[in-house]
C-alpha cells in the first residue's frame, strides 16, 4: 500500500474519533474560564481541558438577561493561550453558535442549558459536525436522547452556578438507578420502558449491556470543593466539570489543584483530608432548596 | 500462567487499555490481573506496564506528585515492557519539546504535541505497522495526536504522511495513535508479548 492511498482512506469527525476525544478526558477535571490568564491558571493546575465563557454560571445567574455564546474574539484567545483542549458553549438549538464555535476552532461545544435556549422544542443535530458535543441529562431518558442526537459525552445538569452539589448528585444517580432497573429487565419490557423514557430502543438495549451510559458520563453542576469532586467519582462519574467552583473561590490555583488531586484520590479519605486542607474560602453559592423554578437552569432542553 | 499488569490511571482511557490487555493475555492463553495505578506501591509487583492516552499535562504532572513515575523508570530500567501510547508517548519521550510536561526520557524521541492539529482535524486511517503478527493495516486513531519530530536510538514501527507515529526502544513500544480504542490487539501483543528486547518475570522459565 502506498502512503498516497493511505492519505486517501483518512476520516475525521467519526462517531470513534467524537467518542473517543470524550474519552481522553476521562479522570479529569474541566475548569470554566473567562480569559486567557485564567486558562493559563487552570492548565498549570492540572486541568484536562478548560471551558471558554464570557462568564462563569455564578455570575451569569446574578446578571439575568439572555446568556448567549461568548465573544468568538475571546475563545479564540483562549484556545491560543493553552496546549489542552479548549470547549466553548452554544445555546441548546442554536446551530449557528455550534458551527461559528466549531470554525473557531473548539475542541468539544456544550449544547448547554446555562446559557438562554435558543429552541424550546429540539436540540442541533449534532450528527452534521466534525467537533463533538457534550450535553447535560438529569435523567436516562435525556441522556440516550441526546446520544442519539450525536453528543459524544454526557454531563449531569445539576444546578449550575448554585455551588451547591446537591442536584449533580441526583441527576447522577437517577441516571445509575435506571441503569440497573433495565439490567433486570426482559427484552420486551425495555422496548416498553424506551416508550416510556421516550429514550430509542437501540440504546436502551445497549446501555445496560454496557452497564453505563454508551459515552463518557462526567459530573457537572454545583461542584465546589474537592469532596465534591471526590463524591461525584464515587457515583461513578468519569470526570469532573467545575464551573464557578474555582474562580469563585479565594485562592483558585490553591483550588484548581486540589480538585485535581481529589478527582485522583477520591477512593482515599486520607489523602482526602490532605488535599481539602487550608484551601481558603470556597464560592459562596446558593443553596438549590432555596431557588424559585424560574431561577432554576436544568429544566431548560429536555 | 498467572500475569500482573499495570495501567497507569491517573488520568485517560484506563479502562479501554484494562480491556485491551485482558484480551490480549487471552488470546495467548494467559491470565491476567490488571491493576489500576493511581498511587505508588504498585508498579514493582507489574510484569508489564500501559500509559494511556489523555492530557500529557496533567498525566505528568500527577505520575510525578504521586511518586509513581521513579517506579515507572524502573521498571523499563529492569527490561520490562511498556506500550504508551498518545499523552503517554509524549510523557514517556526523552524531549516533549514544552515545559508543561516533565518528560520521563524513556525513549529516545523528541515529540511535537498536538502535531495534527485540534479535534476538529483529529482522524482514523488504515496504517502500516511493522512488526505486527500480520500485515494486515492497522485501524489507528489519532485523536489531537503527537508526532515524533526526531529519533536517536528508536526504532521506527510506522509514519504517517512521513512522520513517525510508532516507535520501539528497547522494552519501551509507543504509539501517537491509540491501538486500545479499536478491538486489534496486534500492537499490544507487540508490546507485551512479541518484543524480543522486553522480558515478562511471570513468563520466565515456561515454555510459551
Amino acid at each position: 500500500m502506498s502512503a498516497e492511498t493511505d492519505l486517501e482512506e483518512l476520516r475525521r469527525g467519526t462517531d470513534l474519533v467524537k467518542r473517543g476525544f470524550a474519552q481522553m478526558q476521562k479522570g479529569g477535571v474541566i475548569m470554566d474560564v473567562v480569559d486567557p490568564e485564567q486558562a493559563r491558571i487552570a492548565e498549570e493546575a492540572g486541568a484536562v481541558a478548560v471551558m471558554a465563557l464570557e462568564a462563569v454560571p455564578a455570575d451569569i445567574r446574578k446578571r439575568g438577561g439572555v446568556a448567549r455564546m461568548a465573544d468568538p474574539a475571546d475563545v479564540e484567545e483562549i484556545v491560543d493561550s493553552v496546549s489542552i483542549p479548549v470547549m466553548g458553549k452554544s445555546r441548546i438549538g442554536h446551530t449557528k453558535e455550534a458551527q461559528i464555535l466549531e470554525a473557531v476552532g473548539v475542541d468539544m461545544i456544550d449544547e448547554s442549558e446555562v446559557l438562554t435556549p435558543a429552541d424550546d422544542a429540539y436540540h442541533i443535530d449534532k450528527r452534521d459536525f466534525t467537533a463533538p458535543f457534550v450535553c447535560g441529562a438529569r435523567n436516562l431518558g435525556e441522556a440516550l436522547r441526546r446520544i442519539e442526537e450525536g453528543a459524544a459525552m454526557i454531563r449531569t445538569k445539576g444546578e449550575a452556578g448554585t455551588g451547591d452539589v446537591n442536584q449533580a448528585v441526583h441527576h447522577q444517580r437517577t441516571i445509575k438507578g435506571e441503569i440497573r432497573r433495565l439490567e433486570g429487565m426482559s427484552f420486551e419490557e425495555r422496548e416498553a420502558y424506551a416508550r416510556e423514557i421516550e429514550a430509542p430502543a437501540e440504546l436502551v438495549h445497549e446501555t445496560p449491556e454496557m452497564g453505563r451510559l454508551p459515552v463518557v458520563n462526567f459530573a457537572a453542576g454545583g461542584i465546589a470543593t474537592p469532596a465534591d469532586a471526590a463524591l461525584m467519582m464515587h457515583h461513578e462519574c468519569d470526570g469532573i466539570f467545575v464551573g464557578s467552583g474555582i474562580f469563585g473561590a479565594e485562592n483558585p490555583p490553591v483550588m484548581g489543584e486540589a480538585i485535581v488531586e481529589a478527582v485522583n484520590n477520591w477512593d482515599d479519605p486520607e489523602a482526602l483530608a490532605e488535599i481539602s486542607k487550608n484551601l481558603g474560602k470556597g464560592m459562596k453559592g446558593d443553596a438549590n432548596v432555596d431557588l424559585s423554578e424560574e431561577e432554576k437552569m436544568q429544566g431548560r432542553g429536555v | 500462567m498467572s500475569l500482573v499488569a499495570g495501567v497507569v490511571a491517573v488520568q485517560g482511557d484506563v479502562e479501554e487499555h484494562a480491556s485491551a490487555i485482558e484480551r490480549t493475555a487471552e488470546s495467548r492463553g494467559y491470565e491476567v490481573d490488571v491493576r489500576e495505578i493511581r498511587e505508588s506501591g504498585i508498579v514493582p509487583a507489574c510484569d508489564l506496564l500501559a500509559m494511556p492516552g489523555g492530557e500529557s499535562t496533567t498525566i505528568s504532572r500527577l505520575v510525578h506528585s504521586e511518586g509513581i513515575a521513579p517506579e515507572i523508570v524502573a521498571h523499563v530500567e529492569a527490561g520490562k515492557p511498556l506500550l504508551a501510547t498518545c499523552a503517554g508517548l509524549i510523557v514517556a519521550s526523552r524531549d516533549a519539546a514544552d515545559d508543561r510536561v516533565d518528560e520521563l526520557e524513556l525513549i529516545d524521541v523528541t515529540v511535537e504535541r498536538n502535531a495534527f492539529g485540534r479535534q476538529k482535524d483529529s482522524f482514523e486511517a488504515p496504517l502500516s505497522v511493522d512488526g505486527l503478527a500480520d500485515e494486515d493495516p492497522y485501524p489507528a486513531v489519532f485523536i489531537r495526536a503527537p508526532a515524533i519530530e526526531a529519533v536517536g536510538s528508536a526504532d521506527v514501527l510506522a509514519s504517517w504522511d512521513g512522520r513517525p507515529v510508532a516507535v520501539r526502544d528497547g522494552p519501551v513500544v509507543a504509539t501517537a495513535f491509540h491501538p486500545e480504542l479499536t478491538p486489534d490487539s496486534r500492537v499490544h501483543g507487540l508490546a507485551f508479548f512479541d518484543n524480543e528486547a522486553a522480558f515478562v518475570p511471570s513468563l520466565e522459565n515456561t515454555v510459551r
